[in-house]
């Protein structure tokens, strides 16, 4: 099947078999490994990318789907040098410790600040959050850094 | 997951042409996927219907509230018709599994399911539905035959979805905390006719409570009301007795937000 679609901002054209899962094909074909599998069962959120602007999870995504789609993974957010605001929020907050996680709250927490504008209420952070799961931190870093990244993206 | 071909047609009649042999639709694909990568579902075709046009259209016509078959969960919570016709549809909505789930997740994908812990099916019983599809009309009451049964014949095609537009109504569900589905959820709704109210997960099935509507509709207390049926499910996450008293203390809650 083929698929094009936008992947990180560059025209892409996907031909691959049918039942392809878009994190797989992320990983293994595109070496793109920012977009973590985690428990690969459509709950933890470790796979979480932008679709059309839109938090959702990789691994529950066929490719052959997303023809036309705008595709944003967490290496098109930032790069080492020159962090997206949100990643340095998660930074500076302290939002991580193990960091598997970490590349879907971080998309998530953009999808979010689109979604819901720079002054989010902690309580509308983490009805948000419901699809992304952490077992270091207990949230409270990460929602302070997705407020302070929301804010930091209107800027 | 098992490999299979995919179809994706550009109308309904093409969509209906490609189901042949061992098939499914794919609608939002948030049950179907999941079941397809832990191999308890194997298709030979699949056929996505999320390429065929103007089957996510969301409008009031009439006394009826409108929404089609491919309208997404996130798409019905935050839809200002919606909200403004039925708000405890849309504040449904917005507690459907997770944000992920109800960007890709549709009203459709979930009525075919019919899951017996899902919560759409609630609101299509006690809005006293009717589900529209390509071989024509189902109410509410004949559509849901079951744990996962309904009406749809192979390769019948959920349209769109007609609910009545209540005088009020509202929906409470007590969720699974990992899953999200529904232990108990309870909708009530008040028609200018009478008080319908429908339970989901505490049962193997969508059912009508009839106790709960005869007293909502006498206005006498509901403080007494559990749900006693021989429906009611029982599973590692909750006995049957504990469920039919979770739906006692959400259709207080559904009831308490009545107008």
């Amino acid at each position: 099947m083929k698929a094009s679609f936008t992947l990180n901002g560059a025209a892409h054209s996907a031909n691959v078999p049918a039942e392809t899962l878009l994190s797989e094909y992320l990983r293994d074909h595109l070496g793109l490994t920012g977009t973590h599998i985690g428990c690969d069962t459509s709950q933890c959120g470790a796979c979480n990318v932008l679709v059309n602007g839109e938090s959702a999870k990789a691994c529950t995504l066929l490719v052959a789907t997303l023809d036309g789609a705008g595709v944003t993974t967490i290496e098109g957010l930032g790069s080492e040098d020159s962090l997206h605001p949100m990643q340095k929020a998660f930074k500076s907050a302290h939002a991580l410790q193990c960091g598997f996680c970490t590349p879907g709250m971080v998309i998530a927490g953009v999808a979010i600040a689109q979604r819901h504008g720079a002054d989010l209420l902690d309580e509308t952070i983490r009805h948000e959050l419901e699809g992304n799961l952490c077992r270091c931190t207990g949230y409270q870093n990460i929602v302070a850094a997705i407020a302070n990244g929301a804010r930091e993206m209107a800027k | 997951m098992t490999p299979f071909d995919m179809k994706r047609p550009r109308s309904l009649s093409e969509a209906q042409s490609a189901f042949s042999g061992d098939a499914a639709f794919l609608a939002g694909g948030h049950t179907l996927i999941p079941a397809m990568k832990s191999r308890l579902r194997a298709v030979e075709t699949l056929v996505d219907l999320s390429t065929v046009p103007g089957l996510d259209s969301i409008a009031i016509e009439d006394d009826r509230l409108l929404i089609g078959a491919m309208a997404r969960h996130a798409a019905v919570a935050a839809s200002a018709v919606v909200r403004k016709a039925i708000p405890g549809l849309a504040a449904l909505a917005s507690g459907i599994g997770d944000p992920q789930v109800r960007n890709r997740g549709t009203m459709g994908g979930s009525v075919a399911n019919n899951d017996p812990a899902a919560d759409y099916p609630a609101a299509v019983l006690a809005l006293d539905a009717i589900v529209e599809t390509t071989h024509g009309s189902h109410s509410a009451e004949d559509y849901f035959q079951g744990m996962f049964a309904t009406a749809l014949a192979d390769g019948e095609i959920i349209t769109r979805i007609s609910f009545r537009i209540p005088l009020s109504s509202a929906y409470a569900k007590h969720p699974h905390p990992a899953s999200r589905y529904a232990l108990a959820g309870v909708y009530v709704a008040r028609h200018a006719d009478g008080v319908r109210v429908a339970v989901t997960g505490a049962t193997t099935q969508v059912v009508r409570w009839p106790e709960a509507e005869a007293a909502i509709a006498a206005g006498t207390s509901l403080d007494a009301l559990s749900l006693q049926s021989v429906d009611l499910a029982a599973d590692i996450h909750a006995s049957a007795d504990f469920r039919g008293h979770l739906a006692g203390v959400m259709l207080r809650k559904a009831a308490s937000e009545l107008r």
